[in-house]
């Protein structure tokens, strides 16, 4: 996916002006989803939950390259074929190769954002493969042409009246047909795609090291069927997916199911092994891409490597207040919401990405929400402090800071700007910062005397 | 018992009267007060915005006018939280800030845990209040029950608040940095604000926040900072 990142303030301005509804929308949705996380963590001793995740993922990240050996050997040993992709380029060569060789005209996915991140599908295209996103979700945004919105739920911007206007121009339903009619329907023409596809492609949410497995987890069945029904299942996986054992997904699962969506598990796991064996129904070839994408690099970085822990559960989406206001496509990038903004300066670079860190007001919600405690607050801070010193951040607000500082710093100066601010003709218009903050919110009053003033008849008061 | 008070910039500001209302509170209950000179601001916008070369040395000077107070209590959750939290990540390792940040607390946290007051007196007896949690104060700090204990026992009917959790969308910097949002996020948490006589909070921030959002959308209700209403219910008026 083209990064737009750095145009993050123009377009949630934009958004918020001109498409109101996907603020209904998004609010609407995340609000559930928040909900339900708070019950389903209520549910358990959360707290030792996220503990005990945060030391796995902590673990496996930290002997990444062992973990990384152990699931390579058990992937072959399952009959799985293994490739290494540092980028979108190699991760290319491997879907080209197998388009030619077996004809593939058409292929079915599962819903991954990595492929997002790889733009699996433009490749595809491209080469002259039909691709179907068979995620309902998915399905709608590319039956729209957008990105997804949200790590989880891709459409979740959408009202169900779009999507009504969309599958009436489409597909002839009628404009108040209901949400199982349309459901139908997409169900209808994704049964076709899965019978007749060459190529099922997927992300995973594990891989565990152990025993080469690939686990997978949704509530449709589309995963299940695109990773079967095809002649050849190539799974994309990031390398910071790696567990440890099998026995870690009894942890995992149910955590992130709870984090995501609230449930207790997902409808459905997948745990694929590997390709069928004879007598067996199921794909011929199974192949497991391994991508490093920048995370190797964002591993090395003693102040950012904790956000590789992420599990892409979106509970930090759904509890982040500014995300609510605009869904994902301002972000630019295939991560949005707090996890995005510091995971996508790490994975674009800091100057691609500048604006994300900065669309926080440090509330904290994420880092509550976060099944494996990523310190998101803190990231943020550290991507911050960064932009500054690369110098990335206006001109202006340097300029700022730096007055800011040496009024703050001198008493003498503190009293001047104290009395210049009730000294009426001053700053207000002056300031384009003073300007971006009255335009919303009326005149800065300030109290008729300042404190540090009244103080000395307190002190006259004497009180004690 | 002897408090040195850090009103902290914005309440210098906007919200004098939360000082004088933190003062008269604390002598009230036997606490000496001292306001030491020279006080500013604590760094908070600089730090947040990632300038931490200017705010560095606006942290320091706060270390040093206050490094020999016994205990330092600020009416605003945010510069606490500033001090608390992350005036250590400024100054890794040095003992001083540490100790600081152990005798810094905000003005409600410090009545309860503290002074052990639970009671201040009736004086907002039937009063409607909405209580917005400043993040900092309640995901930073932890101070989630103590201001709605002492509102409660004051006689003060706290009204449920959807949103009361949720982040007003202020933000230091982030309100001009980035309005549109800021402002949506306000909307936000003013749509769903339940019919109070009062909307109080621990920060000037957010209070100025809301309350220019209320002024522009021609919404009258009455902001007072936590620091107002707590001298209030000790005192009676209102
Ligand atoms: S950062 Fe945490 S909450 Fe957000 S998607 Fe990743 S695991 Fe989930």
């Amino acid at each position: 996916m083209q990064a737009k990142a750095r145009l993050y303030p123009k377009e949630a301005a934009r958004l918020l002006k001109e498409k109101p509804g996907v603020r209904e929308a998004v609010t609407g949705a995340t609000l559930h989803f928040e909900r339900n996380r708070l019950r389903a963590y209520g549910e358990v001793p959360i707290g030792e939950w996220r503990e005990r995740a945060k030391a796995v993922k902590d673990h496996v990240l930290s002997h990444l390259d062992r973990y990384l050996e152990e699931a390579e050997r058990r992937l072959w040993e399952n009959g799985v074929q293994v490739h290494w992709a540092e980028g979108p380029e190699e991760a290319h060569r491997v879907l080209l190769e197998i388009v030619r060789r077996r004809g593939v005209r058409r292929a079915v996915k599962a819903k991954s954002m990595l492929t997002e991140e790889l733009g699996v599908n433009p490749l595809l295209e491209s080469l002259g493969v039909e691709v179907l996103e068979t995620d309902l979700g998915e399905y709608l945004i590319q039956l729209l042409g957008e990105p997804p919105s949200h790590i989880v739920g891709p459409a979740i911007h959408l009202s169900l009246e779009e999507i009504r206007r969309l599958f009436h121009g489409r597909f002839g339903t009628p404009l108040e047909a209901s949400p199982e009619e349309l459901a139908g329907v997409a169900r209808r023409v994704l049964r076709e795609a899965f019978l007749t596809a060459d190529l099922g492609i997927s992300g995973a949410n594990f891989l565990v090291a152990e025993t080469g497995t690939i686990a997978l987890m949704e509530n449709e069945g589309n995963i299940r069927l695109s990773t079967s029904l095809p002649k050849v299942h190539v799974a994309f996986v990031g390398i910071e997916k790696l567990l440890p054992r099998l026995q870690d997904l009894a942890l995992f699962l149910p955590l992130t199911a709870r984090a995501a969506t609230g449930q207790r598990l997902s409808t459905y796991v997948s745990l694929i092994q590997g390709p069928a064996k004879a007598g067996e129904e199921g794909p011929e070839e199974v192949h497991v891409v391994l991508v490093d994408g920048g995370r190797t690099a964002l591993l090395a970085d003693p102040e950012a490597w904790e956000t590789l822990r992420c599990l892409r559960c979106g509970a930090c989406l759904n509890a982040c207040p500014v995300y609510r206001q605009t869904g994902g496509h301002p972000y630019g990038y295939v991560y949005s919401g707090p996890i995005g903004a510091v995971l996508d300066p790490g994975l674009l670079s800091l100057e691609e990405a500048y604006p994300l860190p900065y669309a926080s007001t440090l509330c904290g919600a994420c880092y509550e929400a976060c099944p494996v405690k990523i310190p998101i607050p803190r990231l943020l801070l550290t991507w911050r402090h960064r932009a500054v010193a690369e110098g990335l951040s206006p001109a202006w607000e340097g300029a700022a800071m730096r007055a800011f500082r040496k009024v703050m710093e001198s008493p003498r100066l503190y009293r001047l700007f104290s009395r210049a601010l009730r000294g009426l003709p001053l700053p207000q218009d002056l300031l384009p910062l003073l300007r971006a903050w009255t335009e919303g919110r009326g005149p800065v009053k300030p109290s008729p005397r300042p404190f540090h003033e009244l103080w000395r008849e307190l002190e006259g008061e004497g009180g004690r | 018992m002897r408090v040195a008070l850090f009103i902290t910039c914005l309440a210098d500001q906007f919200y004098a009267e939360a000082g004088v209302a933190a003062v008269r509170l604390l002598r009230a209950l036997g606490v000496e007060v001292d306001f030491p000179r020279g006080q500013t601001c604590c760094g908070q916008p600089a730090f947040n915005a990632g300038h931490w070369g200017e705010a560095r040395p606006l942290a320091g000077r706060t270390l040093q006018i206050f490094q020999e107070a016994e205990h330092v209590v600020l009416p605003s959750g945010s510069c606490a939280s500033m001090v608390k939290n992350h005036y250590p990540e400024l100054f890794p390792g040095s003992k001083e800030v540490l100790s600081l940040a152990e005798r810094t607390y905000e003005l409600s946290q410090f009545l309860v845990r503290v002074l052990g007051v639970e009671r201040l007196g009736e004086g907002l007896k039937g009063k409607r209040v909405a209580y917005h949690h400043g993040c900092h104060a309640l995901r930073e700090l932890g101070v989630r029950e103590e201001p709605l204990l002492l509102l409660r026992n004051a006689g003060a009917e706290l009204l449920p608040w959807e949103a009361a959790e949720e982040c007003c969308g202020f933000g230091g910097l982030f309100s001009v940095k980035l309005p549109e949002v800021s402002l949506a996020m306000a909307d936000r948490k003013l749509a769903t604000l339940p019919e109070a006589e009062v909307l109080t909070s621990t920060d000037a921030g957010c209070l100025l926040h809301l309350s220019g959002r209320m002024a522009r959308k021609g919404v009258n209700l009455r902001v007072a900072p936590l620091a107002t209403l707590l001298w209030e219910a000790y005192a009676g008026q209102g």
